[in-house]
């Protein structure tokens, strides 16, 4: 097979497509991961850290005409607040939490974020201009947008900085104690109180990033957090939730069966495809790929 | 034993690495209080959850009546005839007390979810018989006074009465009470030991799980001691007293 | 039904035959019935979430099957509505049935999630199968509910007859409540453990109630398609189902009453900003239907901060509350005429 040939070009195209879908879904499920490890709640508004990102690079690279790296920090770190805030303010003074309460409260905050996004910039969605060249290269027949390349460094350079910071950092290491057994950790001295906020300010920030990264390609409107949340929390779970190199790895996944999916059976029903892998994953094997159904039993829900 | 309602063949239940019940036999003679004691961890508990089916054995059977029923689901079991209360009192605190023993009436009435939502006029006799069968169990365990009090409200030696009234709801031929004393002041423990007398007057078999040790050799039939899910003793409580092995396995060799 | 709620119940039938005397204008009345269909959905909502437990993010895919069985089989086949409506519940049944089946095997957030991740399934479906059920411009030539030839075709004999069924769910859900399944219910809210060995079936009672919630969300949808005599996807999608749980949450997840008052709060809300916003324009604030949304945020977020157990327990706390300070306050008063 010759790289001239059709259907290969087809193939290399909708691979690349879905990765880099995927990478996305692989970053929201690492915010998943984070607070549910260190809460043991599904974070509902992540989907809307993604949206808060995308919109507010927007801002600050179209409007104010802001350098794209300085742009980028400003906007993680005011999605940082953004998460640190919601923690102590929502979270936080919570004390008698129930499953069912903390899902609601999250659910909230989640409207509350989409109502101020609508607010502040609008139901349209919004172009921002690409981090480097738009002319897309050539890859083997196939062609692929720097913006994509972007995309999968930062998702590599990420799993990187992840690596090292919970296991070679004393933050880290402490957070994961919190994630393995919270009592102990707190025997131990560990304040779990502010790992809690660590863990929600690491989230929103990781959520900052995969908007910023995507909005040039996907154009960002308000109302995308929902299903970005869905197709992570699709890949935390196919991942086995809590394992955040597992949904590295699903994520990838997701997003290439979805790109295969909406290129050989439908466009049209292109989302659906995700959240159908996602209702079978959460039916048949709901500690994911890599869990094993043993622990899984163990863990509370 | 001549006569035993629950038989233990053998009975084994691995958790990982851990074993937390090992190869146990173990007959309980029907009609009687059979008594397991052990030290903490020594698997008591897992052996009721075995019981009831909350918990598949790794091996070995359980027969009940006859019966083998290690594959059967906790819902069946009580069915069947096998009533149970839990170590951490399991009561539904937001229902009445009231309500609470008319859950235990559930298996003998029949009302489906349609009929439920209808209410014809024959399931309002079967609701009132269900009520006044649930006050019947309220005079018996002299809870009258609380009946339409929110469960969770009353204080621990109550709950546990309640939730002993609840499993008695279900009329077993067999109860499993674990740790029904614990908590308890010394009044309130006299007076569960004198229930428990009670129950098993009403010709249903008692098996005790309980570290009271006086409350155990008063009112047992049989003891059967336990350690690491193995069986070291079994016997009359004046047998277990005077047993070595016993008296070791509590002093901790 | 007991004392208090047969009082409850005499209030609700009173005021639905009372409110088409007050409300004259058409505009209201459709909001009103609007109101209705949500409180509808959200009785049987209030069944599966306050009275067993089981979290629900994806009713409104419900509601849209209902909703589109209705519409498709009257539109487009020319089917009594009537005979639509029922099969629009055999459907939801069925579908139900199968969800539940798995999903119901999950617990807290995993349930919430499959069910949000059916609602958005459903809501692709209904706007990309676009033969079946029209796709975004929608389906039209939905027909009204009639009775033997007697078209409902006012919207005031509308209010009546949806309220009416408003009232049969109430009676229904209330029947349940105090029945024998009823109780098995909240005991699998109480404690899993202790309703299993008491003989109760856990997976059989989830998944019937589930199915019965199904059926309310359906009824709903039905009634919504016959009343607009056209739909389209854009109500049935994500937000619709997270704004049911909303109601709910809101009134209180614990009692039927709570979840009807959460209804009818957030259903007229919108109405209530927009009289708002005009004398807001008086203090400078150019309030816009647009803010709804972060109201509605603002609304859920402190009620769960603060009333977790919803407006209608709320109201009982706050008034015991003004009560024993009254007491104290007329106890005082007394001591000091001693
Ligand atoms: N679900 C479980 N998973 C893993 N290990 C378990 C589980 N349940 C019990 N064990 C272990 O099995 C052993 C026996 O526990 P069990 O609860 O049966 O003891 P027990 O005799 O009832 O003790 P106690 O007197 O403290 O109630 C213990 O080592 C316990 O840690
Ligand atoms: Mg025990």
């Amino acid at each position: 097979m010759s790289y001239s040939d059709g259907t290969f070009v087809d193939v290399l195209q909708f691979l690349i497509m879905g990765i880099q879908r995927g990478s996305i879904y692989a970053m929201v499920a690492m915010g998943f991961n984070m607070i549910y490890n260190s809460t043991g709640i599904i974070n509902f508004a992540q989907g809307e850290f993604v949206v808060l990102g995308g919109l507010m690079m927007v801002s600050l690279t179209m409007a104010f005409n802001l350098s794209i790296v300085f742009a980028f920090i400003l906007t993680v770190l005011f999605v940082i607040v953004a998460g640190i805030l919601m923690e102590r303010l929502t979270i936080n003074p919570v004390k008698e939490p129930t499953v069912l309460r903390l899902i609601i409260i999250t659910i909230a905050v989640s409207i509350i974020i989409k109502g101020a996004a609508m607010c502040f910039w609008g139901k349209g969605s919004h172009y921002m201009r690409h981090f480097s060249s738009t002319e897309p290269l050539d890859f083997y027949g196939a062609t692929i947008l720097p913006q994509t390349l972007w995309i999968f460094a930062i998702l590599l350079f990420l799993v990187v900085v992840y690596v090292i910071f919970f296991n070679y950092t004393m933050t880290g290491k402490c957070m994961r104690a919190c994630a393995i057994n919270r009592d102990a950790a707190r025997l131990a001295g560990i304040n779990d109180r502010k790992m809690v906020m660590l863990s929600f300010a690491l989230s929103a920030g990781i959520g900052a990033i995969a908007g910023i990264i995507i909005t040039p390609i996907i154009q960002m409107d308000y109302a995308r957090g929902a299903m970005l949340g869905l197709k992570g929390f699709g890949a935390a779970v196919l991942g086995g939730l809590g394992n955040s190199m597992g949904a590295v790895v699903a994520g990838v996944l997701l997003g290439i069966l979805e790109a295969f999916g909406a290129g050989y059976i439908s466009s049209h029903y292109m989302d659906a495809i995700a959240l159908v892998i996602l209702l079978f994953v959460l039916f048949i094997r709901p500690s994911g790929i890599f869990g094993s159904s043993e622990a899984m039993r163990l863990k509370e829900f | 034993m001549s006569n035993s309602i629950l038989e233990l063949e053998m009975l084994r239940k691995n958790f990982g690495g851990v074993v937390a019940v090992s190869d146990l036999s173990l007959q309980i003679e029907q009609g009687a209080i059979t008594s397991l004691i052990g030290p903490n961890g020594a698997g008591k508990t897992t052996i009721f959850n075995l019981v009831t089916g909350f918990l598949a054995p790794s091996s070995g059977h359980i027969k009940f009546a006859g019966r083998i029923v290690n594959k059967m689901k906790p819902h069946t079991i009580a069915s069947i005839g096998i009533g149970r209360t839990f170590q951490n009192v399991q009561i539904f605190p937001k229902m009445s007390v009231i309500e609470n023993i008319m859950v235990g009436r559930h298996l003998r009435s029949n009302a489906g979810i349609f009929y439920s939502c209808v209410l014809p006029p024959f399931l309002r006799k079967e609701e009132k018989r269900i009520q006044e069968a649930a006050e019947e169990q309220l005079h018996f365990l002299n809870l009258a006074q609380h009946a339409h009090a929110p469960a969770g409200s009353l204080p621990l030696g109550n709950q546990r009465m309640l939730e002993i009234a609840r499993a008695l709801a279900i009329e077993p031929k067999l109860l499993l009470l674990d740790e029904p004393a614990s908590g308890l002041n010394a009044r309130e423990t006299i007076a569960m030991g004198e229930l428990i007398e009670k129950i098993k007057q009403m010709n249903v078999t008692v098996l005790l799980v309980e570290h009271d040790m006086e409350l155990v050799m008063d009112i047992s039939d049989y003891v059967a001691v336990i350690n690491f899910g193995k069986l070291i003793a079994e016997g009359t409580p004046v047998e277990i007293q005077e047993n070595e092995d016993v008296i070791a396995a509590y002093l901790g060799e | 039904m007991g004392g208090k709620n047969s009082v409850g119940f005499l209030i609700l039938i009173i005021g639905i035959i009372l409110i088409p005397f007050m409300v004259t204008n058409d505009y209201y009345l459709g909001v009103l019935i609007f109101t209705a269909f949500n409180c509808l959905a959200c009785i049987g909502l209030c069944l599966l979430m306050g009275y067993a437990g089981q979290i629900s993010i994806g009713h409104g895919a419900f509601i849209a099957i209902g909703a589109y069985t209705s519409g498709i089989l009257t539109a487009k086949f020319a089917w009594s509505p009537w005979l639509a409506m029922f099969c629009g519940i055999l459907i939801v049944i069925v579908i139900a049935f199968c969800l539940g089946i798995p999903a119901l095997r999950l617990k807290g957030h995993y349930l919430a999630m499959a069910t949000l991740g059916f609602a958005s399934i459903v809501h692709i479906v209904a706007v990309a199968a676009v033969d079946l059920t029209g796709g975004p411009s929608g389906l039209v030539n939905i027909p009204r509910l009639d009775f033997f030839g007697y078209v409902l075709s006012s919207d005031k004999q509308y209010f009546y007859f949806s309220w009416s069924v408003v009232a049969l769910g109430v009676y229904i859900a209330f029947n349940l409540i105090n029945s024998r399944v009823g109780r098995g219910l909240q005991a699998i809210h109480g404690s899993e453990d202790a309703a299993s060995s008491l003989g109760i079936n856990i997976t059989s009672y989830k998944v019937q109630v589930f199915i019965l919630s199904a059926v309310f969300a359906s009824v709903s949808g039905s009634l919504y398609a016959y009343y607009m005599n056209y739909i389209d996807p854009g109500p049935f999608d994500v937000s619709h189902s997270i704004l049911l749980v909303t109601m709910v949450a809101v009134g209180g997840l614990h009692n039927i009453w709570g979840a009807l008052i959460g209804a009818v709060f957030l259903s007229l809300l919108p109405e209530f900003l927009s009289f708002l916003s005009d004398y807001l324009q008086v203090l400078g604030i150019a309030y816009q239907p647009d803010y709804d949304t972060l109201v509605y945020g603002f609304i859920l977020l402190i009620i769960m901060l603060f009333l977790p157990e919803g407006l209608f327990k709320g109201f009982g706390n706050i008034t015991q509350f003004v009560r024993s300070i009254f007491k104290k306050f007329s106890k005082r008063a007394s001591d000091r005429v001693k």
